[in-house]
Formats: structure tokens, sequence, C-alpha cells
């Protein structure tokens, strides 16, 4: 029985922060930008655009971290594109999220062509289980460097989010557009600016798909993850420190399929490869109701109106 | 009174039947044998993904050189109506002739349908199961034998596998690709019997981050050899490297990606089938409806050995090779059981290559860990 339930849960673990970190950058992302009030359904664009980005500037440089520099950049310019668009009058920021999701990857697709073939730096692990003898701890406790960093985003933002007079701006805008207006807010200027720093933590996600896990850019690197991640925020009840959780949730549901096949577990692999999704939906259905809002909703989010 | 007035759509029809047949007409005077021709190539990923794409493009590029063809080509189109879209647009904007749809799901119902329409366009499908009775004429398919290339793999892996357990990443379970994994297992264990192939399906032709996942788990669980059949292998090449495994190449050469661990591979070498299809297709040639081809007619090679393949690995493969080529070597001989026991090809009976039972593959032989 230990054959087979401790290498599946080995696995699982390491592949919750394989697979979950890009998942965490997005949803703290679009937790951020949705607290502001604002949805942000092109993230799923960033993602992809960042992870070119970041493939981009790690190959032109030679150094993974210009990489990130550059993805966190991408994030933010394309992010900001959704954030001053959808201030304007009568538009609509989920039909611009499409939009912004469209022009993210068909960007991201054009630039990105010459960038499949090479092969670029990519960035070196931490190793937290050198001191241990077995190879299957070893590989589950080399750590993605940019996890521990959106751990600390996530502990930063709940923190700045729930105590500071920043937090309580972008909280305001998010719950109460006319109050902040009757403060002397610009109630644009701060979604803007909260849908380009979400963009820009989204586009470390991109990093790590493209620089370290599978690390290498191509076209179907992403394939929904960004989608994914979004929907994560509502299961997390947008909360930052949730957000980890659920994302190590989901990376360990997809680790699942492919740990339970290399045991020989082969029965349903398609149900077991389907988890991800098939959680996506039951969180969408147990999280909707006609009666009342979403606890933790911010009242200013269109779908909420 | 409306049928004798001369309508403007029905004027364009009538000159452009008239210059068409002038045209007609005229070529036979420039060129007798070779007519100048133009040809459309249609990928389902990018041209340049180390894998089954690029393998296409090599060869598409070689047949641009040729004077007399000219190429239209199209990247990323997906199996769906959209392919449909895309064949008939090189037909009617760009002159196209003859197709090479190269995605095995472009095959049913889409090339079929577009085929039908334009009875004078020639189709040459990669992959596709074409039979006479229920496919058009203008149709067509060709195809290389691949699991030869894999078994050869399979033999090399065979000797360098230290723990006995080697590993197959691939992405769905269609005969072609159960072949893929039945040919490496019998190389494997035509060197050493113990070993087993552990499958891991993925669920998609291009899916990098479960690739990776895949093939660390394999890792961990001791697979110390691996190979492939997904459309990019660049993922699983580059993964294996870094935890410190062998790798059996793909579709393409992937060396330059892992020197240290790239052992060996099976590519394939498509210019020799094309160049055959549009040869008919320019002299006027019924059109080829069915290729089919391994080592010995050049459709597929191998990858020249890394430097840590032994000596005695190499002539191994080598002799295997050389008996393949001079078509003395069936890689699907009885007595042959599934992976769960059942005999599937009864002893006595051998399937040459060019067998069409092959192409319906169901089964993973002995030896095999996974299920379909």
């Amino acid at each position: 029985m230990n054959d087979i339930v401790l290498p599946v849960l080995w696995a699982v673990l390491g592949g919750a922060i394989r697979v979950g970190t890009p998942f965490l950058f997005v949803s703290l992302g679009e937790c951020l930008t949705e607290q502001s009030g604002r949805i942000n359904l092109g993230l799923e664009g960033v993602l992809v655009l960042s992870s070119m980005a970041a493939f981009g500037g790690a190959y032109l440089s030679g150094s993974p971290w210009i990489g990130v520099m550059a993805a966190m950049l991408a994030g933010a310019l394309l992010a900001g594109v959704h954030g001053v668009l959808c201030g304007l009058r009568r538009v609509n920021d989920i039909a611009m999220g499409i939009a912004v999701m469209m022009l993210g990857t068909g960007l991201a697709f054009y630039l990105g062509k010459p960038l499949i073939q090479p092969q670029a730096p990519t960035l070196a692990p931490i190793m937290l289980g050198s001191t241990s003898s077995s190879a299957q701890l070893q590989a589950a406790l080399s750590i993605n460097p940019l996890f521990p960093l959106g751990v600390l985003i996530a502990l930063a933002l709940a923190w700045l989010l729930a105590n500071t007079r920043w937090g309580l701006i972008v909280r305001m805008v998010g719950d109460s557009a006319d109050a902040a207006r009757a403060q002397g807010l610009s109630v644009n200027r701060v979604r803007t600016l909260a849908t380009m720093a979400g963009g820009a933590i989204a586009g470390l996600g991109g990093a790590s798909l493209s620089l370290f896990y599978p690390g290498s850019w191509n076209e179907l690197l992403s394939s929904g993850q960004g989608l994914i991640a979004i929907a994560l925020v509502i299961f997390a009840r947008w909360r930052p420190l949730a957000c980890l959780w659920a994302s190590l949730l989901f990376g360990g549901a997809g680790a699942l399929g492919p740990a339970l096949q290399s045991v020989g577990i082969n029965g349903a692999y398609y149900l077991f490869n389907a988890v991800p999704y098939a959680l996506t939906l039951l969180i969408l259905v147990l999280a909707c109701t006609p009666y009342r809002r979403l606890q933790g909703a911010p009242s200013e989010l269109s779908v909420q109106r | 009174m409306e049928h004798k007035q001369w309508n403007r759509r029905q004027w364009i029809q009538g000159t452009g039947a008239a210059g068409a047949s002038l045209l007609a007409g005229a070529w036979p005077l420039g060129a007798q044998a070779q007519s100048p021709i133009t040809i459309g190539v249609i990928y389902v990923g990018p041209r340049d993904d180390y894998g089954y794409n690029q393998a296409h493009a090599e060869a598409t590029a070689e047949l641009k050189k040729v004077p007399g063809i000219k190429v239209v080509e199209e990247e990323n189109v997906p199996e769906t109506q959209a392919v449909q879209k895309t064949m008939q647009g090189m037909i009617s904007q760009d002159g196209a002739t003859l197709l090479f749809p190269t995605s095995f799901g472009y095959f049913d119902p889409h090339m079929i349908a577009i085929a039908g329409k334009n009875p004078n366009v020639r189709f040459s499908h990669c992959g596709g199961l074409w039979t006479a009775a229920k496919h058009p004429a203008n149709t067509g398919s060709y195809f290389g034998y691949i699991d030869e290339g894999q078994y050869l793999n399979g033999v090399i892996a065979g000797h360098m596998s230290k723990s006995k357990k080697i590993g197959f990443i691939a992405a769905k379970p269609i005969p072609q690709v159960l072949q893929n994994i039945n040919a490496f297992t019998l190389g494997a264990r035509s060197v050493d019997p113990k070993i087993t192939t552990t499958v891991i399906f993925t669920g998609d032709w291009s899916m990098p981050v479960k690739e990776a996942e895949a093939t660390n788990s394999l890792a961990d669980q001791g697979v110390d050899v691996f190979t492939m059949h997904v459309d990019g292998p660049k993922v699983v090449v580059e993964t294996a490297a870094k935890r410190g495994k062998f790798v059996c190449g793909y579709h393409a050469n992937q060396s330059k990606l892992a020197p240290a661990a790239y052992l060996t591979g099976a590519e394939w070498n498509w210019t020799s089938a094309m160049n055959a299809i549009i040869d008919a297709a320019r002299t006027g040639k019924p059109h080829p409806n069915f290729i089919r081809g391994g080592l010995k007619a050049g459709f597929i090679k191998t990858s020249p050995y890394g430097s840590m393949v032994p000596e005695a690995a190499r002539k191994n493969a080598d002799a295997v090779k050389a008996k393949m080529i001079a078509g003395q070597f069936d890689i699907f001989t009885g007595e042959l059981k599934d992976n769960t026991g059942k005999i599937v090809i009864p002893k006595g009976q051998a399937f040459k290559q060019t067998a069409i039972e092959l192409e319906s593959m169901n089964y993973l032989v002995e030896g095999v860990i996974g299920k379909i």
C-alpha cells in the first residue's frame, strides 16, 4: 500500500506547488482587480503574453530575472489597456476582458513565433530537499523560486487590504463607488491602478510557466489556466490567503492524473485529468445563488449589480 | 422576360470560363511533362515545434526549392470546420490543386467533405486510413512505419536502462500511438525481458504542463529512459534531461535541446513521399491514394546516437535496422500477448509492416503498464 500512497502523495504535494504557482499569481492579480470593483477576464491573455515576454526577455538578455521583469511589465501594460478602456463610459468589463484576452494571446502568438525553438536560461530551483536521500522527496522539494514570492505577495496583499489606508481605498472603490466619489477619490484612477498592479502580479504567473515549469514557450502553454484562476477567486471568496490554498488545491488536482498513472492506477485517467475542470464547475455551481449576493463579493462588480 | 437579360454575374461566368479554357489550352505548350503546380500544406500547430509539424515543414521547405512548385502554408489550424475554410481558401484564392492536410483529425469529415466539392483538386492526408470503397479517388493518404524507429529507440533504451523501468508519454490512445508504445516496449524487451514500460496518456496532442508533470511522476517512480508520442517533444526532452534521465526523440531531431540526455530518435522524412505525390499530379498520372513506407523507403530515419550510447548497444540496434531495411524483420510476431494476458497474435503468425491490421491496433502488449 505504501508503494502507492506515498509516491502519489509526494507527487501531488510537489505538483501542487509546481502546477499551482501560475494559478496563485493569476488569482492574486484577479483578487486585487476585483477588490477594486472590476473583473478582468483578460488575465488569461496577460498570462500568455507575459509568459512569452518572460521567455523572450530571458532569451535576449541571458538572465531569467530580466525575463521576470519583462513579464511583469507586459502584464501591467496589457492590464492597463483593460483598465483605461473600462474607465470609458458604458464599457462593459466582461466584454472588454474577452477582447483583451484575445489581444493578449494574439500578440503573444505573433511576437512569440521565433521563440518556440530556442532555449532560454530558466530560473534555478530552491533545493529544500537536498539533504534527503529520497529522489522523490528531492524532486518534490525543489521549489519554484517564484513560489515563496507568491506566498509573500498573498500575505502582503491580505495585510494591505485589511489594515492600510491604501487597502481601504481599494475596498471602498470596490464596494461603493458613490461613497468613494463623496470622499473625493477618483474611482477610475484607483481601478486602473489596481488593474495594472493585478496584471503585473499575474505576469509573474506567466514567468513561472515559461521560465520554470515546464520552462519553455509554446502557444498552448497556458491552455486556459488563466481562466481557471479567475474562477478560483470566487472560490476563495476574494481573500488573498484563500487564493493561496485554492491554488495549491488546484495544482494538486492537476498533478493527480499523471501521478496515478505513473504508479499503475490507470482505470479512469480521463476522469482524473478532468478533475481541475470538474472542480471549477462544482465551485461555480455551489457559489451561485439567485437569492443573495456572494459572501465577500465586492458589490461594485458588474455581475453583482 | 428576365431570363433573356444578360446579368453581370452570368457575363463574368461566361468570359471567365472562356479565359480558363484558353489558359488550359495554352499550358501544355509551355511545359510538356511537368506542369507548374501550387500546393497547400496545413499544420495543426506551429511549424517550428521540434516535432510533428516541424517534420512536415522541413520537407515543405525542400519542396519550395524545386522550380515550378509554389507552396502556400497555414499553421495552427484546428481540427474543426476551420480546416475546411482553410482548404477551400487555398483552392479558390491561391489556386492550389494539391493539398496536404497533415493532422490526423483533418481526414474525416473535413477533408472528405471538401474533396467532394472540388473533384479536380488532389488531397493527400498524412496518416488517415484511406480505403477505395469509402473515400473519393481524388483523396489519399501517406504515412510512415515510424514504429520501426520506436523499436530501435526501445533497443537502445533497453541497453541504457539501469532500473529496468522505461517511460512513454503519450497523447491519446489511437492505433498509431499504441503501435509506437508497443514497438518501443518490444524493442526494449528484446534486450532484457524484465523491462517494463509505464505509459501516461495526457489526453491531447500538446499539453506542456501535463507532459512535464507526467515526466516528473515517472522519474519519481524510477523510470530512467523516456520517449513520447506528443506533437512537440521539447517539454518531455527538457524535463527528462533536467531530472538527469535519458530520452529517445520522436518526430524530429531534438538532440540540440539536451545533448547529454538524447540517446537517439525516430524521425520522419516526408520529402520522398510528398515528391511522389507531387510528381504524379504534375505529370497527370493517377493520384497515389495509399502510400506507406518505413526505413527502407526512406520515409523515416533515426537520429545519430548520442556519445553516451555504448558500442554494444549501437551494434545491436544497427543489426536490427539492417534487417528492417532488408525487409527481413517483423516487429509484431506471434505468439504475442497483450498486458492482460490475452493472446493477440497467435503462434506462427507474423504481421508484415504493410499489414493493414496493424493500423487498427487496440491493445498494449505484455510489459506495458497502462490501460487504453
